[in-house]
């Protein structure tokens, strides 16, 4: 015990030393996605800030929940795209690496455009991530599948039949399930996917507000294409259109004066 | 122009509801017809005599469906603990696992296998199975057989079946979005867990009623069985004798055999067992994917 704690000192020290201060959590260079002739990511580079909302904006079909599903390799499950670049997760070359893949996709918690609980009940829900990681404490389970059901509101509305099916719940609430799953595998950061597309105004306004929250313990990347949305909550913002980068940088320089046309035409229009 | 219309709709009203009410009455049409053309069996022997007697002597007026019913149990459920395991994998790995190129090649030769006549896989069943179960298998484990034997008519339901119910499978793992195995895999599960957790689960009611109707479809199946099964009247748990199914019961002796007294009345009774049988095998399906939907 105590030789492998010396051990482990010993190789992380320089780079405690050597690296200021990581503000950056993802870093992607060169990241090319290609779907037969068909070029769906050109030439990606991105950092992106820890502890910031940083909004990935665009028209439909320019490719962000592709380049979302590269960050966490949902990619491996289209065998017709082909990936190549560099994406470093915490300094991870997770493109190029011998981990193992379900470790690296707990690292991120995934909001998708349509809730997806899984085919269990409300608790099995939220526990699954848990268990997947070998917690088989009854106890620790139950006290986490709380904790985390609190943490998206959900806890009060759903404490009477946590054994029921998910599909009993409005869309809004399995949303915030899904969420709450989620952040039940401790995840560094969550991938949201045009989150709020399919709940009504005041279901998408309390995710908005959970996502404000939520950003002091966790990085949060957010698809969206709808303009008023990422005004409200990005910190940074990346313009994407047609597989490119046009523009990215803070949320408020950006949109005071966009350098680009193709985003002060996106702008005009979203309004 | 109204009137048209208004005669038209009326007229299409009451044609549709016609048709629905010609296709929910005609089991019971069916049923009912057996029901009285049996009848004058009743009268000899009673009901659970009929089914539970193992006494085949038509000439003594002896009626007794047992081994009928027996091998009949015997072969669908041999095929099924062939067909269903198979159909199961093969399942999974062709919409979860397998390339899309393999898929596209299955795809039309399980249609084929699906539409080829009965007789034809009778046919496959004399000329392979038979030989291979009389002369391979049963020498293989000091048995004693000519091949013709309900392991055979097992063998060749279950290939039957096997296109039938695979379709089925596919089509059912299909549905399953792939967003639920997205939601899965991104909280750390490994594909094949994903695959269990998410798609056989999400499944389980669709699994069931393509296992009922493969059991129905096999069960009702006569020709192909009746041409490898042995057709020998006599009450065996040993899959390497003859057997004598239902269907084949039916199939073998119905027109020839009529100038037996009740010979046709047991004949129409056969049918109806079947009829029964095979309504019994869906309504108790039909009860386990209400069962597995509303958990
Ligand atoms: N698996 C795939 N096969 C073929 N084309 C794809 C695939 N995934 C994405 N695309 C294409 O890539 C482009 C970007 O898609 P997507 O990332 O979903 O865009 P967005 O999320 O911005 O609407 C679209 O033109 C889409 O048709
Ligand atoms: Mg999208």
């Amino acid at each position: 015990m105590y030789l492998q704690n010396s051990e482990t000192m010993t190789k992380q020290a320089p780079d405690i030393t050597l690296k200021p201060k990581v503000t950056s959590i993802v870093k992607i260079n060169n990241l090319n996605v290609h779907v037969g002739q068909h070029h769906i990511l050109k030439n990606i580079n991105l950092e992106i800030t820890k502890n910031k909302i940083t909004v990935l904006l665009g028209p439909s079909g320019c490719g962000k929940t592709t380049l979302l599903k590269c960050l966490n390799k949902l990619t491996d499950l289209y065998t017709e795209l082909r990936v190549s670049g560099k994406i470093f997760i915490e300094e991870d070359d997770i493109l190029n690496t011998q981990k193992n893949v379900p470790v690296i996709r707990q690292k991120m918690g995934l909001l998708s455009q349509l809730p997806y609980p899984l085919p269990i009940s409300i608790y099995k829900n939220v526990a699954y991530g848990i268990k997947l990681k070998g917690v088989r404490d009854k106890k620790l389970i139950e006290y986490n599948v709380e904790k985390y059901l609190r943490e998206v509101g959900l806890w009060n509305e759903v404490k009477d039949r946590l054994h029921n099916s998910p599909t009993s719940l409005s869309i809004g609430q399995q949303q915030r399930l899904c969420l709450a799953r989620g952040l039940a595998v401790k995840p560094r950061i969550i991938l949201a996917d045009e989150p709020t597309s399919s709940l009504d105004p005041i279901s998408s306004k309390i995710i908005e507000n959970l996502f404000r929250k939520l950003k002091k313990n966790y990085t949060i990347i957010l698809v969206t294409h709808v303009l008023r949305q990422a005004v409200r909550l990005a910190d940074n913002v990346v313009f994407m259109y047609y597989g490119e980068i046009i523009e990215q940088g803070h949320s408020k320089d950006l949109f005071k004066n966009p350098k680009t046309e193709k985003l002060r035409e996106y702008m005009l229009e979203g309004n | 122009m109204i009137l048209r219309r208004f005669l038209f709709d009326r007229i299409t009203e009451t044609w549709m509801v016609t048709a629905l009410v010609t296709i929910l009455l005609l089991p019971l049409i069916i049923g009912i017809a057996l029901y009285l053309k049996a009848l004058p069996l009743f009268e000899i022997q009673n009901l659970p005599h009929l089914i539970g007697s193992s006494e085949w002597l038509p000439t003594d007026g002896k009626f007794g469906f047992w081994p009928f019913i027996n091998s009949s149990m015997y072969v669908t459920v041999l095929s099924f603990i062939f067909a269903a395991p198979v159909c199961l994998l093969a399942g999974i790995y062709l919409t979860q696992f397998a390339s899309k190129n393999l898929v596209r090649i299955m795809q039309p030769v399980m249609d084929i296998l699906a539409g080829l006549p009965s007789v034809i896989y009778g046919m496959w069943g004399i000329l392979i199975i038979v030989p291979f179960v009389g002369n391979v298998l049963a020498p293989f484990l000091n048995i004693n057989s000519s091949g013709y034997t309900m392991l055979a008519g097992g063998i060749v339901l279950a290939v039957m079946c096997i296109p039938y119910m695979l379709n089925m499978l596919i089509e059912i793992f299909n549905t399953v979005p792939i967003g639920l195995k997205e939601a899965s895999l991104s909280m750390g599960a490994t594909f094949w867990q994903a695959v269990k957790h998410v798609v056989i689960r999400k499944s389980y009611p669709g699994i069931i009623s393509a296992y009922g109707l493969g059991l129905a479809k096999a069960f009702g199946e006569t020709l192909a069985v009746m041409m490898v099964v042995g057709n020998r009247v006599q009450i065996t748990h040993n899959p390497f004798k003859a057997g004598y199914p239902l269907p084949a019961l039916i199939a073998n002796n119905y027109g020839e055999m009529l100038s037996i007294p009740m010979y046709d009345s047991a004949l129409m009774f056969a049918a109806l067992l079947l009829l029964v049988i095979i309504l019994i095998i869906n309504l108790v399906f039909r009860y386990f994917i209400y069962k597995t939907k509303t958990r």
